[in-house]
């Protein structure tokens, strides 16, 4: 049985060293090119493979705990992969006004999550976000980085229904 | 030129998040396939939200009609000259109310065209700063008595002189365009609008301080900012606006973009730096101000995309201009943000000195629900919330803080009356929670125990009122930046306002 394992994603290959290897080389030339190549890893991979650590480290004359701490203090890198789909919904004041807390609610239980996460299926994880500089069109969100405004639960599940 | 049928469609995000690529594709579509020969171009933000996508139509060079929200059916019509108008698009009382000097192009031009840039007044400021010297350009901005935008309010011709007298074989510019305040957005629309502005005024930075690096810190929530940046600084070193010879002088400056991570209190200026080293994004002690020992260790001036976007013009219309606008030690204009429940939610440039309340009922036009206002939060998270009684506070530095509140980014976020304010103070104290950086304990831990305090008021346990109290005052005391010591702004006002909203989930029970 394949159910508790973690979300199905299409096979992708596990990235390997010499991958890593690559983008650390494209970024390490900078001043402070920590975050520019962690942004690297997990555009390419979708998360900071577990395995890069090690390899950054030694690239950038760290110990590998100084780079796991700067990994898990960012909100944005990941230790696994998401879901074929990122869905941002704004959860800050601005957006509370216009009915974002019932929105999340609602967009939630469509998808069968009761709170943020990944669908069973592995199509979709929707995240928490803090705004997106929408908040004279909110409720706000985001999918795979693409903006939506007064997004309400019908109009998010249509757009997502396009991504397929 | 003039082109018969001129088409321009904002491409902002906050425009592209209610369908103005859709309409931009629509129109170019329909008017190849019917042979109407028509010149798209795509522009930063009115910053009248509510009428986005906004389509502007100008006939025969004449001035452009305003349309919107487009809808897809209007698609013919609008190239047809028949779709419904709002008129000029500057009569509108919106815009026509506002005095435009940071956004005066923002919405106009074409944000990656330098001939529409220069044609609007760009790098004539540029041109000028390099006739002067770096104490003159200073002394210009001291002039100008511009604050801070990014909230501190700390003048920023006061920062530049400290880094200018460092002494340092490297300087740097940093921007801080980490925004991550509720309700705010005018560094996204600027940036994405007229991002060459800013690039302009980091240079500038750059002359008046002997700086030749800078960095554009953009939070990765904004995307499209990023892109439209990236884009920019290329265009910009194309034309000479950056390199190793501005403008063909003898002076060098050069800048990149670098993208945050999620973190709100990047936004700091120290955790700012620390973040752009590479390192966890948590604040310094100061001293050293980060004017002396900044990035990398080397002096650096560290500001606000608005502050540094207003610097062109300032030096293109002279600094007294700029400072003959405002009230008190607040000089100037503020872009105003107005969101949240509101009918017309946008920006609005303007100079201070406006009761708060004309900007949340006469420009703002009340709630978009059409129920009471019942609060607004003025500040973002770490502001504090305000009720229709205290709408004559004049918007300004000063007058916020006698008033028991800050302007902070100037976002105005307006609640209807079916707002818990109980929820929101909770929400405040998760948020500090989730977002501190973990230095200091009054934050760490007493925005945990602050929402577990508030849970408790809500469930009848009054006494717990006055642990709030003595816990926002540790906070207040005890943090080391405004994330720990100005939570309790909101937490406070939300109590001190809206008592019976504490009480509430305990009436309900029962
Ligand atoms: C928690 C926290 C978040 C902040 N976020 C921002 C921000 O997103 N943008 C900004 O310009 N300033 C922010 N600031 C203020 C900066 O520390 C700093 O004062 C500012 O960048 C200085 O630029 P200015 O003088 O041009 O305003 C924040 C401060 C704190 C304490
Ligand atoms: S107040 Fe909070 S965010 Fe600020 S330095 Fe202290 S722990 Fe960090
Ligand atoms: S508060 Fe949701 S986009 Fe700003």
């Amino acid at each position: 049985m394949q159910t508790t394992q973690p979300p199905m994603r299409p096979a992708r290959a596990a990235p390997t060293d010499d991958d890593i290897r690559d983008v650390i080389a494209a970024e390490k030339h900078r001043d402070g090119p920590l975050l520019p190549i962690l942004h690297g890893l997990q555009a390419r991979f979708d998360h900071i493979p577990d395995t890069a650590l090690p390899l950054i480290a030694e690239a950038l004359n760290l110990t590998r705990a100084e780079v796991h701490g700067v990994v898990s203090f960012y909100h944005d890198f990941r230790s696994a992969p998401a879901g074929r789909h990122v869905l941002k919904l704004c959860r800050a004041e601005a957006c509370q006004s216009v009915g974002a807390d019932a929105t999340i609610q609602q967009v939630l239980a469509h998808f069968g999550l009761d709170a943020f996460g990944t669908t069973q299926d592995g199509r979709l994880t929707i995240e928490p976000v803090y705004c997106l500089g929408l908040c004279a069109c909110g409720p706000a969100a985001m999918i795979d980085g693409k903006v939506l405004g007064r997004a309400d639960a019908p109009r998010i599940t249509a757009a997502l229904e396009v991504q397929a | 030129m003039t082109h018969p049928l001129t088409i321009y469609v904002s491409l902002d995000s906050a425009a592209k998040a209610l369908g103005a690529d859709d309409i931009a594709r629509a129109l170019q579509d329909r008017a190849a396939a019917r042979g109407i020969d028509i010149r798209l171009v795509r522009t930063g933000s009115r910053g009248m939200i509510w009428l986005e996508p906004l389509v502007e139509i100008s006939r025969d060079g004449g001035p452009r009609i305003a349309h919107g929200p487009v809808t897809a059916d209007q698609i013919d019509a609008l190239l047809d000259g028949t779709a419904p108008n709002l008129g000029p698009t500057e009569d509108i009382p919106f815009l026509a109310r506002q005095t435009r000097l940071t956004f005066a192009r923002c919405g106009i031009t074409d944000p990656l065209s330098m001939d529409d840039y220069i044609a609007h007044g760009g790098l004539t400021g540029l041109r000028r700063a390099l006739e002067m010297t770096a104490a003159e350009i200073v002394e210009e901005t001291k002039t100008s008595g511009l604050r801070g935008r990014g909230g501190a309010g700390f003048p920023t011709g006061i920062k530049w002189d400290t880094v200018r007298q460092a002494q340092a074989d490297q300087k740097y510019i940093v921007c801080n365009a980490d925004e991550g305040d509720s309700g705010t957005f005018a560094d996204r629309m600027i940036m994405e609008g007229d991002p060459l502005s800013l690039i302009e005024g980091m240079a500038i930075a750059g002359l008046a301080t002997h700086a030749t690096k800078g960095f554009v810190y953009i939070r990765s929530e904004y995307p499209d900012a990023i892109a439209v940046m990236d884009r920019a600084i290329r265009i910009a070193r194309e034309h000479g606006l950056l390199g190793h010879s501005l403008l063909g002088s003898s002076h060098a400056f050069d800048m990149e973009v670098r993208v945050g991570a999620g973190a709100y209190v990047c936004g700091e200026e120290t955790s700012l730096l620390n973040s752009l080293e590479g390192k966890r994004g948590v604040v310094r002690a100061k001293p050293p101000l980060p004017a002396l020992e900044g990035a990398f260790g080397k002096p650096t001036v560290v500001n606000n995309v608005l502050s540094l976007a207003t610097i062109p013009v300032i030096f293109e219309k002279g600094a007294q201009h700029y400072a003959d606008f405002g009230l008190g030690r607040s000089r100037g204009t503020m872009p105003i943000q107005i969101a949240g429940n509101v009918r017309h939610g946008g920006l609005f440039e303007t100079a201070f000195g406006l009761p708060l309340g004309d900007l949340v009922n006469d420009i703002g036009g009340g709630t978009a629900s059409g129920r009471p206002v019942k609060a607004v939060q003025v500040g973002g998270p770490l502001g504090a919330y305000f009720a229709p009684h205290q709408f004559d506070t004049p918007f300004g530095y000063e007058d916020f803080d006698q008033a028991g509140g800050l302007i902070g980014h100037a976002g105005i976020t307006v609640f209807d009356d079916t707002a818990d304010m109980g929820t929101l103070a909770r929400f405040a104290m998760e948020f500090c929670a989730v977002e501190s950086c973990g230095k200091c304990t009054p934050c760490r831990i007493g925005a945990v125990r602050g929402v577990e305090t508030i849970d408790r008021i809500r469930a009848g346990d009054t006494a717990a009122t006055d642990l709030l109290t003595d816990l926002c005052d540790t906070m207040t005391s005890g943090s080391l930046c405004a994330l720990g010591g100005f939570t309790p702004y909101p937490v406070l006002s939300a109590l001190r306002l809206f008592p019976q909203d504490f009480g509430a989930t305990r009436e309900a029970a029962e």
